[in-house]
């Protein structure tokens, strides 16, 4: 009986690593942002591009910037849940949209419901180099003095605003 | 041949000769596209020699699997644009890799760090061949003990009674 001890602790510590591999998303990497100060940018905006828009001019307020485009598909799925967000979540929303055509993006939110406070155009997705953006959608939660505090990549989901984001943003709001 | 078949012949001729030219024309494209998108430092061998140097040891986030170098992610596209920029501002490798890590962490990088989240990572293997070498050595080690016991006079007369036989 012994001799069989060693190799069933050998395989119970791989099944462990294995079954934990399996509870991860590998396409979900932590970004090195969080706890730093959101990059500075000044894009124009989508409905006037006379206007620009900089995050310094958030300073003070929670808020979150949703990284989108109208040719992303998985933003059609999020998109429901911003704009029923848009409606209750009581901060403002700013909208980032990644290397798109201004009439496109200007069409998509025509037609699909507004819920940004307003939105940003990134066209060269240069700004979105400096936030780390791999895959739209991805969304930043920042805090009053303009710290990241949160980042999310994939659609944000009922569960993940109802888990993550809304509790943070009543941590930080108070 | 029926009338029938002669057309459906004709078909598949037509068809295979626009299915050639629709798999021989993207390479054409996307080569002019390169070329376009690369122009402004191309001309420069050392700047893409450089680049090709560092975005190989840079991952793609999109392809996760793949270089910066190799993949034709709209991403890793962007990425060797701004480092084409970085090098013409005469940034070093080391900065380029800075920026990288800044924005993307530490997973961009092929060869990550020694530090203590990665000890695991760059000593694992070593660990796991030292306790195998170490196994090995436990098992042999208890081998000799666990051999046939010694022949009797008896037994060594009966060998060899059979070995002179066979002669």
């Amino acid at each position: 009986m012994k001799r069989f001890l060693l190799p069933l602790i050998a395989f119970a510590i791989l099944v462990g690593f294995l079954a934990m591999g399996l509870t991860r998303d590998p396409s979900d990497v932590p970004s090195p942002l969080i706890g730093k100060p959101a990059p500075q940018f000044s894009l124009p905006q989508l409905d006037d591009a006379s206007k620009s828009f900089s995050p310094a001019t958030m300073k003070g307020r929670v808020w979150l910037l949703n990284v989108w485009a109208s040719w992303c598909v998985t933003c059609r799925e999020e998109h429901p849940v911003l704009v029923e967000f848009a409606k209750t979540g009581g901060v403002p929303v700013v909208g980032l949209d990644y290397k798109d055509k201004v009439a496109d993006g200007q069409q998509w939110l025509a037609e699909r419901g507004n819920p940004y406070t307003l939105t940003a155009v990134d066209a060269d997705g240069r700004v979105g180099i400096d936030y780390g953006v791999y895959g739209v959608p991805e969304t930043y939660v920042i805090d009053k003095t303009g710290v990241i505090r949160m980042k999310h990549t994939g659609p944000i989901t009922p569960s993940v605003l109802k888990e993550k984001i809304l509790p943070l943003i009543e941590k930080l709001s108070s | 041949m029926s009338p029938v078949a002669m057309n459906a012949v004709c078909r598949n001729f037509w068809a295979a000769f626009f299915l050639f030219f629709a798999l021989a024309a993207p390479p054409v494209f996307a080569k002019e596209a390169q070329q376009h998108l690369a122009q402004p430092l191309a001309a420069d061998p050392v700047v893409e020699k450089r680049l090709l140097a560092i975005t190989e040891e840079l991952r793609c986030l999109v392809c996760q699997n793949e270089t910066i170098a190799a993949s034709r992610a709209d991403l890793a596209n962007d990425l060797r644009r701004e480092i084409r920029v970085m090098i013409a501002e005469g940034k070093t490798d080391a900065e380029i890799l800075d920026f990288m890590v800044a924005r993307y962490g530490e997973f961009v990088r092929y060869r990550p760090p020694v530090n203590p989240t990665t000890w695991l990572l760059w000593g694992g293997p070593f660990v796991l061949l030292a306790g195998g070498l170490a196994a090995l050595i436990a098992f042999l080690r208890r081998r000799p003990a666990a051999a046939a016991p010694a022949l009797s006079a008896e037994q060594r007369r009966q060998a060899a009674a059979l070995l002179d036989k066979q002669d």
